[in-house]
């Protein structure tokens, strides 16, 4: 059943859901949510399995019109969220009749916003999931002005809160922690990661964010060797020659060819995927 | 090519962040024991990706990780057991790759019939490999042709499968400059594997023909034409008639 217009999108929309899991074997990673958890408050808030396709909304500029009453939650960056002009809360349930217009405008902290429907955006699924792989190229095409998203049939729960109570997401230094890597051995001081600070580069996407030395020790090799093509799971900090980490998010590629100095636990992911160009973050060590 | 008794047969399992593990076998040739002792997935495990040397193997929680990891260790003791038992059969690197069979773990073996993959020769790269290993662009061909390959992994992009030959007479390194834009269905070789390109993209391998197989089709099942363990024979396509 269509029940969303989209009328405009901002630099990058696209349908998420928890990703499709179990198909390396043909090649395909897990995709899904860069924010995980933001897109499953999104869906509790409306009643939803927490796996329900939302969108992902890159720095805002989304607008959509209801074709008919629809209750929506959005969540995430703190992009400005109105209901025909009239604002709303973020974190909240939004109940929008037919022909108003829902429009995010742009975040001032964070990267991805989620509107999560009730009943889930209904796009067919491509390997069990609704999720866009940028990377692959597999699943629904990213959101363009004049698409009609189908909406499922409303779930039994029903919404049991207004409002969560979700911290907002600031520009501030960051701490995410990470775990040793399996190839930390390949480092003369892997330690060196975890000491002073980085910055993320205006190089990062649902593949990954690359940082730069803000201060603290380069990464040096002691292996000078080429590293075997290996699998890499999601949070790996591959780091390639130039001695710039990237932190693997959610479509990154399932295998690589550079050392992983740490992986960054799989909570503090989705804080990586919100962390905007230019914002500083620092490296927990945890075992 | 190796003897066993003269390595390190010390293998590892190593933490890849608290949802994942990396088991690095005593041999990477003990990718397709260890791939076939985890079948099926063991409680716990959502995936597991074998590459050159190592196999990932990603979890549902964090608190998977001990239970699945005293699980692979146990299994490495016995493939290292195996080894200096020397029960550890490293087969003839023929007719279909590497595949070891240790004794007790009922190893599955690629019987299969092989892939076959219609290939018309003559890619770009195809005098540059001839000339790399000295031989005839025929005689290239001629070695593309003549083997089983095998899908050691999958991995760059859907349906990419790393066929791995048993004979390793067609090694030659990747391009110096990586072609911006390789068309769907190039047949490529670099660092000892061959390859077909499931869809357009960038890539530094050397081209020597393309195909028409479609190597990756959502709408089929499996999608991925080649996958983990497929034996693929390559045919020439401008011999038949």
């Amino acid at each position: 059943m269509s029940a969303l217009r989209v009328d405009r999108v901002g630099p990058l929309a696209t349908i998420q859901d928890l990703g499709r899991p179990g198909w390396f074997d043909s090649g395909v990673g897990a995709a899904g949510a860069a924010d995980r958890a933001s897109l499953r408050l999104a869906n509790r808030l409306v009643g939803n399995a927490e796996g329900a396709a939302g969108i992902e909304v890159l720095l805002g500029g989304l607008e959509l019109l209801a074709q008919r009453h629809v209750t929506v939650a959005v969540t995430g960056a703190s992009a400005p969220v109105t209901v025909d002009d009239r604002p709303m809360g973020t974190a909240s349930v939004l109940e929008i009749e037919e022909g108003q217009r829902l429009r995010l405008g742009f975040a001032a902290s964070g990267l991805r916003s989620y509107v999560a429907v009730r009943g889930g955006i209904e796009v067919s699924p491509v390997l069990g999931s609704r999720s866009r792989d940028t990377l692959s190229g597999i699943g629904p095409e990213p959101l363009r002005a004049g698409d009609v998203l189908p909406v499922g049939p409303p779930p039994r729960a029903l919404p049991i809160v207004d409002v969560a109570p979700v911290p907002a997401l600031g520009n501030d230094l960051l701490t995410v922690r990470a775990v040793p890597g399996p190839r930390a051995d390949w480092f003369t001081d892997a330690e060196a990661l975890f000491a002073g600070e980085w910055t993320v580069s205006p190089d990062t996407d649902r593949v990954g964010a690359r940082l730069d030395r803000r201060r603290g020790p380069a990464l040096q090799r002691c292996v000078a060797s080429e590293l075997p093509t290996e699998g890499m799971a999601l949070g790996s900090v591959q780091v390639p020659p130039s001695g710039q980490p990237v932190v693997f998010l959610a479509d990154h590629p399932i295998t690589g060819g550079y050392p992983v100095i740490a992986v960054v636990v799989d909570a503090d992911v989705d804080t990586v995927a919100q962390a905007r160009p230019g914002q500083a973050l620092r490296f927990r060590r945890i075992e | 090519m190796t003897d066993p008794e003269q390595l390190d047969v010390a293998g590892s399992v190593r933490a890849a962040g608290d949802h994942a593990l990396l088991v690095i076998p005593p041999l990477p040739a003990m990718i397709e024991a260890v791939m076939s002792a985890l079948q099926p997935r063991p409680r716990g495990v959502v995936d597991l990706l074998p590459a050159a040397e190592t196999v990932l193997v990603t979890l549902d929680s964090p608190q998977s990780r001990d239970p699945v990891r005293k699980r692979l260790l146990a299994l490495l003791a016995r493939l290292e057991a195996g080894v200096s038992a020397g029960d550890l059969r490293l087969p003839d690197r023929s007719p279909v790759g590497i595949g070891v069979a240790v004794s007790g773990s009922g190893g599955e073996r690629s019987e299969r019939e092989p892939v076959v993959i219609p290939v018309r020769y003559g890619g770009e790269d195809l005098p540059e490999v001839a000339r790399l290993l000295d031989v005839s662009e025929a005689e290239v061909v001629g070695r593309h042709t003549g083997i089983v390959w095998r899908c050691a992994f999958v991995g760059f992009a859907p349906g990419f499968g790393y066929l791995e030959s048993p004979d390793a007479r067609l090694t030659v390194p990747r391009r110096t400059q990586a072609r911006t834009a390789i068309p769907a269905g190039a047949v490529a070789l670099a660092g000892g594997y061959s390859a077909v390109y499931p869809r357009r993209s960038p890539g530094g391998w050397q081209v020597i023909g393309t195909t028409d197989a479609s190597m990756w089709d959502v709408d089929r099942d499996p999608p991925a034409l080649v996958r983990a363990g497929t034996p693929v024979r390559f045919v020439d396509a401008g011999r038949q008639s």
